[in-house]
């Protein structure tokens, strides 16, 4: 896949070029392509400090960085403690069925990413499931397969 | 100034989660439309999350009434009663007032979430109004670092990241072995699933961090510091950042802090999600951009930790009890709690719990005082069966042990640890084996690979558990278990692999019978197990029609007022009917 490198060069600048800024020089790429292209990497490592073995390692060491395209939105199931005493497996099940993808991938028109995290801090409203920075809590398998349905009626809305 | 109404709202992120944006947009709404006479402004979590978004109005007189659950609809009841008509709203207002009555707040003691709730996040001059910066400027005008660190010990405050060291030592550690650069570090990773003790000090009030930090800091000759908050945290992150430039510019961060020559500048550093930086020299390896890998210690970071330089690292909570110690002594601290524990400590209360949320206790207060009488018990209404402490590092303590009190070395001997503060508390659907499968996926799933044991071990012991969990387990199996436990906690470098296999220990003390009869009687009496267990409906149904409806399979068969019968070839065993009955008349046999 072809990528803007420009942004990537942005990026360096704004951020440093030190060994030690990896996971923000990481972070902001993941920012702006929603995932971590191979191509950043070795552009990173041709204009900074930092290797091509450093960044990849530290790319696939981190939850949070993707090597991968992701769906426009992620859906994350809460696997919390709280949230699995409440039932977060049901969660997940719910929306696999609704989404007709499993855990991890994306739907084939890479609308959803349906994901599982460990605790998102809400655990007194679990089990909870979080979509970019709206949290929703207190679900059962029902009302976690409505969170879909009224994503889809805000895209119609647009 | 005349006194005005003031409105003000939580906004935390559970208060948010909870709706609290869509009340705030009509509070202002409507006070600029209405001219109201009112002063609104946000406030963090005062902890009670159970029944979240909180609203405080506080009368002309300084009357203050928290009004809870608050809708878009109830808020404007309440703008058009209490504030313009002066009428408080009984009903919805939570059955306590500030300093007075109530259960909830009865038992609980207030160091570090002293002004959750009672200051503006974003204000430092809240923050300062209540004797906020008072002890940076205490110690300050001293100038004895050394005796600041003898108070810090004499006070007995061990550390709340979950170890307990003795925070005074730590000082002193550091302070002994400083160089020409040396560092102080805020552990707000907190990876424990189940734990939002620090996010939630964090969001409500981030200059008693920052003061604690500058303390220290000043204690043991640092000059720089970096928080390392979890990414998943982007609300504490920015309201951390927005207190730094405050500080800043008020004098109490930057150069030349309150005109002494002691300089002090804080950075926040966003983590990357893995469990393991929470621990302190992996944490360190990722701030210098490094996959977080823990090393043997030593050398410690107190000789040397980040770039190699003398480094104290300390957990929110650790630093947050420091401006009070400062301003009310060691002594005063140190007559709380018992003799080895000492201060307060705060728990995140949730899982099967009906007042979740955050407890600020006294060391020495008993568990069932923490469940029962502020927690108030299961929401279920089911007998509460355990109560995990420590999370994936900790383990389950059963109900029959709840006159427990809390001490670092009484929890310890429990088999679980006191953590970092994270209680889930389990009912009887709640299966112990699952609960110790649950956890060693997670470890095994975060082991950083170094040690052979905590990567390979912990993967073959969550193989065994998955097994016994799937009706596949052999006879043979709790032996192994055991054996690999004693094994993985021996053999690991760290923490992690160290603590992995305690809520496994842990279950197989207090809930044997469980994993025995998964084992040979095939049977998981929570109905958590799907392979070894099945719903049926008892003489109890009423007909009522509400399982068969939210059976995600629609195995229920039944007519309105007739007894539902379960289709056990097509039922998956999901639990949703027992959940929904209203009149347990769905059991598990
Ligand atoms: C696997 C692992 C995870 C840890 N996670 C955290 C954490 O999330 N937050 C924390 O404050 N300490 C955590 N710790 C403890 C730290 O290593 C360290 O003891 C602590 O930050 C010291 O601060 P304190 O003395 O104030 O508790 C963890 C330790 C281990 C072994
Ligand atoms: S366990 Fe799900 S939010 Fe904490």
């Amino acid at each position: 896949m072809n990528i803007d490198l420009t942004q990537v060069d942005a990026i360096v600048a704004r951020v440093g070029t030190d060994a030690n800024l990896t996971i923000p020089v990481l972070q902001e790429v993941q920012e702006a392509f929603r995932y971590i292209p191979l191509e950043a990497i070795e552009r990173i490592a041709a204009t900074t400090d930092m290797t091509e073995s450093q960044l990849y390692g530290v790319a696939t060491f981190y939850a949070q960085f993707r090597l991968a395209p992701v769906g426009e939105q992620i859906i994350k199931v809460c696997h919390g403690t709280a949230c699995h005493v409440g039932g977060a497996e049901g969660l997940t099940e719910s929306l696999e069925t609704r989404l007709g993808i499993r855990n991890g991938e994306n739907t084939p028109d890479m609308k959803y990413t349906l994901e599982a995290v460990a605790c998102v801090g809400c655990c007194s409203l679990a089990p909870v499931v979080m979509v970019g920075e709206r949290t929703f809590g207190s679900l059962d398998r029902r009302k976690a397969a409505a969170i879909v349905d009224e994503l889809e009626e805000r895209k119609d809305a647009k | 100034m005349t006194a005005q109404t003031q409105i003000i709202i939580g906004m935390s992120t559970c208060n948010i989660a909870a709706g609290a944006q869509d009340v705030l947009h009509l509070i202002e709404n409507r006070v600029a439309a209405d001219g109201l006479d009112a002063r609104v402004s946000v406030m963090g979590c005062l902890g009670m999350c159970y029944c979240e978004p909180q609203v405080k109005v506080i009368d002309p007189d300084g009357t203050a009434h928290v009004y809870t659950r608050v809708t878009p609809r109830r808020m404007e009841r309440i703008l058009a009663d209490h504030v313009a008509g002066g009428q408080p709203r009984q009903p919805w207002i939570a059955n306590f007032r500030e300093g007075a009555e109530h259960d909830l707040m009865d038992k609980q003691q207030r160091i570090v979430l002293g002004n959750c709730g009672h200051v503006n996040p974003d204000d430092i001059n809240d923050y300062i109004a209540r004797e906020g910066y008072q002890a940076l400027e205490k110690v300050l005008a001293q100038n004895d670092p050394e005796a600041l660190i003898e108070e810090v010990q004499n006070s007995g405050l061990r550390g709340r990241g979950g170890a307990g060291f003795s925070t005074g030592l730590k000082w002193r550690f550091a302070r002994n072995n400083r160089g020409d650069k040396n560092y102080v570090i805020c552990n707000a990773d907190e990876g424990d699933p189940g734990a939002f003790m620090d996010r939630t000090t964090l969001e409500s009030d981030p200059h008693l961090v920052l003061e604690g930090m500058a303390i220290g800091a000043f204690a043991v000759g640092a000059d720089e510091a970096y928080i390392y908050c979890r990414a998943e945290y982007p609300m504490a992150i920015a309201r951390l950042e927005r207190a730094i430039a405050q500080a800043e510019e008020r004098g109490y961060l930057g150069q030349g802090i309150l005109g002494t020559d002691f300089s002090f500048r804080v950075h926040v550093k966003e983590g990357a999600g893995a469990f393991v930086c929470g621990e302190e020299t992996a944490l360190i390896a990722s701030i210098e951009g490094q996959r977080g890998m823990p090393r043997s210690r030593p050398p410690f970071p107190a000789e040397a930790g980040l770039f190699g330089k003398p480094t104290t690292i300390n957990n929110v909570e650790t630093w947050s009890n420091i401006p009070w110690i400062v301003r009310n002594g060691a002594a005063a601290f140190g007559a709380l709690g018992t003799e080895k524990s000492k201060g307060t400590k705060v728990f995140a209360l949730a899982g099967k719990i009906k007042h979740g949320g955050l407890v600020e206790v006294p060391m020495g207060i008993t568990l069932h005082e923490i469940i029962h009488e502020i927690g108030g018990g299961t929401n279920s209404g089911r007998p509460v069966k355990a109560v995990q402490l420590g999370g994936p590092s900790g383990g389950c303590i059963p109900a029959h042990m709840f006159d427990l009190r809390i001490d670092y070395d009484e929890v310890t001997r429990t088999g679980a640890i006191m953590g970092s503060g994270g209680m889930v508390v389990m009912d009887d659907t709640t299966c112990m084996v699952d609960v110790a499968r649950y956890f060693l996926n997670f470890t095994q799933l975060e082991s950083c690979g170094k040690c052979t044991f905590c990567r390979v071990g912990t993967t073959r012991m969550l193989e065994i558990l998955t097994r016994i969990c799937e009706g596949e387990g052999v006879p043979e199996d709790i032996e192994r278990l055991e054996h690999l436990a004693h094994q993985v906690k021996h053999t690991s470098l760290c923490g992690l692999g160290q603590s992995a296999p305690n809520p496994v220990l842990t279950t197989l003390r207090y809930f044997r019978d469980e994993y025995e009869e998964h084992i040979f009687a095939k049977h998981c009496r929570s109905g958590k197990c799907r392979n070894l267990c099945s719903y049926e409906i008892t003489d109890n149904c009423t007909g009522c029609l509400i399982c068969k409806k939210d059976c995600p399979v629609n195995c229920i068969e039944g007519a309105r007022k007739q007894k539902h019968v379960i289709d056990q070839d097509a039922c998956i065993r999901c639990g949703v009917c027992r959940d929904v009955c209203k009149f347990d008349a769905v059991i598990v046999k």
